[in-house]
């Protein structure tokens, strides 16, 4: 009976391995899929991270299986010291080996926080692009200062291209995520990538995503003569009647953007510090 | 007259309505049978106003499984919805109602089940542990114990009356201020809190003197037991970190209620402000909550492997490593918020630190095994559950520690699967370990072993089968707190799984309500005759269970790590008992009226009642200042009294 319900075990463990392996290679696994360097980067340092860990957690789990099999009350052959609970050379073994991963794992995490920086520009001679992100109840509006166009829920880039991202919200805190692309992009390949509010933000909350389409420099150009076309322009009066809340807003286009709006935006919530300069102005 | 308070209040979905007919038909069930039974009398001079700690322990311990229930139903109401809102379909729960959920989850769930489990443990066991007859301050335990009762009841309340909070669990401001959720439900959660905070702060503050200053005769610092260690070092935690909560949430509720602007986008305040103050409480709170978890897991693995615990002094300083550590780790939980590298990699180096002293631990309870003769009682079962999964736990969170890896795993599914691997893995199974173990030492009688190793066997599957989808949906893109998701994500199956495993551990926690009412029924059969049901080293088995409300007759003294131990099975010289008076503290209602008066006054500010505000806090005034002038708070048990109930019990 015991036999059967190890066989069965084992048959379950191996069946849900196995499971697990073909659903996650059969879907987007997102992190573990990056599209650009920077995710690249990003999941190098996750898995290079967990192997490290794993000196340490293999032999913990290979002790514990041993042990509780080894020292069962039932087994009276193996040797039982009560009172044995101190060994000076055992200890320093196992506060010196964690202290080494760690020691190398902090390394890693000094370079690569500043490596990865977000506010740190990606080195490319290429001129990078910047895009206004504006987190609104609870959509997304993506402004583009140089090509003075604006869309919503869908933001467009070329590939090889660095992309500058400045992000503020006229909402609740929220927070930019494209799993596969990562703070900054660069070197991405052409596709559609899914973006989200990674910070709750309210009711719509679950609604407010947008698409992320990598294309060529030619594609993005005719793209930007696209939006262009549009009948609407985002003036004070159609951001402030966009700024209301909404939930699971389609995309939209915007063929010209009133000048200055992205730093008006950020200044709405400076208003003492605007009367002070004011009158220091005067 | 009653504030913004109006008949509109009332609540007008089925499920909320069905909610509130529930709770008010087991209210007044109880409230039935207690009459039906007579039992008024009894449960008002016994337990209502008994400042023994071993029955306010108990206390704590069924608020917490009473909350833990519903915090379940409410794990069960998110998950069945996240299976259901797909694609086309939008589930049973509006965002309106599921955002109010996921926040009373994990208010609950850390608030008012972990926390109270864990001062409930503390008050059955530390006492006895170090020789004493009560804690430092009775009334004060009397009165925190209500005042964690209250905080609950006004969160239970705002689910008829009101609404709760729609913010997550720790209520970010805008999201929170007066612009962002104008409703009563912040302000639920702001009072809510604030109550049991103060009750929380005040618990601490009397472990921490009971600890120090009450202490058994020969029982020096490092010949406490390690869970007492390890309360210190938590309670150590709660006097510093609690404060800072409470302040926190006085700004925000100052932000709401005078239009103040701590931390509005506007004006000068900060939102940031807020998110690295409520951190620099909720990153030690983890530690409040798994430090004395930790010792737990240190007394059961050195009785049930036969052996002495490997370490003791490594343990300790591993502890205060860990209690000085998880202060200067909080700007983890936000390495998004734009603070530049130097200072992200500090907190990320400091936080990935912290695995050091816990790695330092693992390896000693596994060499506290090495050599023994371990029997697999249930305690032991959980033990070595924890160790499996809580060592998963500590690994995901030096992947989150690491900036760079986290600004692609934070605020996903990642992190909520990271964090109940810790806080179940770590917390629940610690406590229940703990449960079990002392169990017959407060009741007299052992809980059923069978039905116990059947549960712990459903939550460790349910737990791997709930949570590692998680971890794969988080690595796939998916963030917390939705609860509306694409079909073409193709998540759906995993979240299919996901429900399965809260199935297997919904299971788990009706065999664990089977094993109290099969253990109670079999209780004759189960009795503990001898106060020592494990064969246990430390002093509260060295007393009969359960023990004489006096805890011991004579006050013990302590020769070793080991007194009781050494007493059964070393030489020592049999004296015939001198029995002298003993001074006990009085019963007193008065901790109970306080936090009455304390959640009246909650209520009355969250509906802008000014007249009951006043008289609320008129009245808290008044208890407390009539309580400081009562100078008969102890009574005293003469020598012959006790020398009567020692025959009996012999």
């Amino acid at each position: 009976m015991k036999k059967i319900m190890r066989v069965i075990l084992v048959v379950a463990v191996v069946g849900v391995v196995f499971l697990m392996l073909s659903y996650t290679s059969s879907h987007n696994m997102g992190v573990f899929n990056p599209k650009g360097t920077i995710a690249h980067a990003e999941m190098n340092l996750i898995v290079t991270t967990t192997l490290l860990m794993l000196i340490v957690v293999i032999p913990v789990f290979v002790m514990l299986a041993i042990f509780s099999w080894r020292y069962r009350a039932g087994n009276t052959k193996a040797k039982y010291s009560p009172d044995w609970h101190k060994s000076i050379a055992l200890e320093v073994i196992w506060w010196i080996i964690p202290i080494i991963i760690i020691a190398i794992i902090a390394r890693m995490t000094w370079i690569s926080s500043h490596d990865l920086d977000p506010y740190k520009p990606i080195a490319s001679s290429v001129v990078p692009i910047t895009i206004e992100v504006v987190a609104l109840e609870w959509k997304w509006l993506f402004i583009y200062p140089d090509q003075n166009i604006a869309t919503l829920n869908f933001v467009q880039l070329p590939i090889d291209t660095p992309i500058n991202f400045r992000i503020t919200g006229d909402a609740p805190m929220n927070s930019f995520w494209i799993p596969q692309l990562a703070g900054q992009i660069y070197a991405m390949e052409k596709g559609d990538y899914a973006g989200v509010s990674a910070n709750y933000s309210g009711f719509g909350f679950s609604g407010m995503k947008f698409t992320a389409r990598a294309s060529s420099q030619d594609e993005f150009e005719q793209w930007v003569r696209t939006v262009r076309m549009s009948p609407s322009t985002l003036s004070i009066d159609e951001y402030t009647k966009l700024a209301e809340k909404s939930r699971n807003n389609d995309v939209s286009y915007y063929s010209s953007v009133h000048k200055g709006l992205y730093d008006k935006i950020i200044m709405k919530f400076m208003v003492p510090a605007n009367v002070i300069m004011t009158k220091m102005n005067m | 007259m009653f504030g913004n308070l109006t008949l509109s209040a009332l609540p007008h979905e089925p499920i909320t309505v069905g909610a509130g007919i529930f709770m008010a038909i087991a209210g007044s069930s109880i409230i039935g049978l207690l009459f039906y039974f007579k039992r008024w009398r009894w449960l008002w001079a016994e337990w209502l106003t008994s400042v023994d700690h071993k029955k306010i322990g108990v206390m704590y311990i069924i608020l917490a499984f009473v909350m833990l229930l519903r915090g379940f139903s409410d794990a069960v109401m998110m998950r069945l919805q996240q299976i259901l809102s797909v694609g086309d379909s939008v589930g049973y729960l509006p965002p309106e109602h599921y955002d109010q959920i996921f926040t009373a989850h994990g208010v609950i769930m850390i608030f008012f089940v972990a926390m109270p489990l864990m001062f409930g443990l503390i008050n059955l066991a530390v006492p006895l542990q170090i020789g004493a007859r009560d804690v430092a301050f009775p009334f004060l335990n009397s009165m925190s114990l209500w005042l964690t009762v209250f905080g609950a009841m006004l969160v239970n309340l705002s689910l008829v009356v009101g609404e709760f909070a729609a913010t997550g669990w720790l209520a970010y401001p805008p999201l929170s201020g007066i612009v962002y959720s104008p409703g009563v439900g912040v302000d639920y959660y702001i009072w809510a809190l604030q109550i049991a905070g103060v009750g929380s702060l005040i618990s601490g503050i009397n472990f921490f003197v009971t600890i120090l200053m009450m202490r058994c005769k020969g029982m020096t610092l490092m010949r406490m037991p390690v869970f007492v260690w390890t309360v210190l070092a938590s309670m150590t935690l709660v006097i510093i970190s609690f404060p800072i909560l409470t302040a926190t949430l006085g700004m925000l509720s100052l932000d709401r209620l005078l239009g103040m602007h701590f931390f509005t986008s506007d004006f000068g305040g900060n939102a940031m402000m807020y998110v690295n103050l409520i951190w620099a409480w909720g990153h030690p709170e983890v530690y409040i909550l798994v430090l004395p978890a930790f010792g737990i897991f240190s007394e059961v693995v050195s009785v049930f492997s036969r052996k002495k615990l490997f370490g003791y002094t490594s343990m300790i300083y591993a502890t205060v490593a860990i209690t000085f550590l998880s202060f200067v780790v909080w700007v983890h939980h936000f390495f998004t918020m734009g603070a530049g590298a130097n200072v992200n990699a500090f907190f990320g180096i400091m936080t990935m630190i912290i695995a050091i002293p816990t790695g330092v631990k693992v390896f000693n309870w596994l060499f506290t095994m090495f050599r023994g003769r371990i029997v697999f009682a249930s305690p032991m079962l959980w033990m070595i559950g924890f160790i499996f999964t809580f060592t998963i736990g500590g690994m995901t969170g030096v992947l989150l520690s690491v900036p760079a890896a986290d600004f692609q795993l934070h605020n996903s599914l990642f992190l909520v699967a990271h964090f109940h691997n810790t806080i179940i893995g770590g917390v629940v199974f610690g406590y229940f370990a703990g449960i079990t173990y002392w169990f017959s030492k407060i009741f007299g009688f052992k809980l059923n072993e069978r039905l116990g190793k059947a549960a712990f066997w459903h939550w460790i599957v349910g737990f791997f089968v709930a949570f590692v989808p998680l971890y794969i949906l988080g690595l796939m893109g998916m963030t917390r707190r939705i609860s509306h998701i694409d079909e073409s994500t193709g998540w759906q199956t995993l979240l299919i799984v996901a429900g399965i495993g809260v199935v297997i551990i919904g299971i788990g926690v009706l065999l664990q309500i089977l094993q109290m009412i099969v253990s109670i029924r079999d209780r004759k059969h189960n009795m503990d005759t001898t106060g020592d049901p494990w064969d246990g080293r430390t002093l509260e088995w060295s007393t009969s269970s359960p023990p004489p409300f006096y805890n011991f007759a004579i006050i013990p003294t302590v020769h070793g790590r080991h007194p009781f131990w050494d007493t059964k099975y070393g030489e020592s010289e049999q004296v015939a008992p001198h029995y002298e008076d003993i001074e006990m503290p009085s019963n007193t209602p008065m901790g109970l009226y306080i936090a009455f008066a304390s959640v009246v006054f909650g209520f009355a500010i969250v509906w802008h009642i000014v007249w009951l505000v006043v008289l609320a806090f008129a009245a808290i005034l008044a208890l407390l200042i009539a309580r400081s002038l009562d100078y008969n708070t102890e009574y005293v048990v003469k020598a012959e009294t006790i020398a009567k109930i020692e025959a009996k019990r012999k």
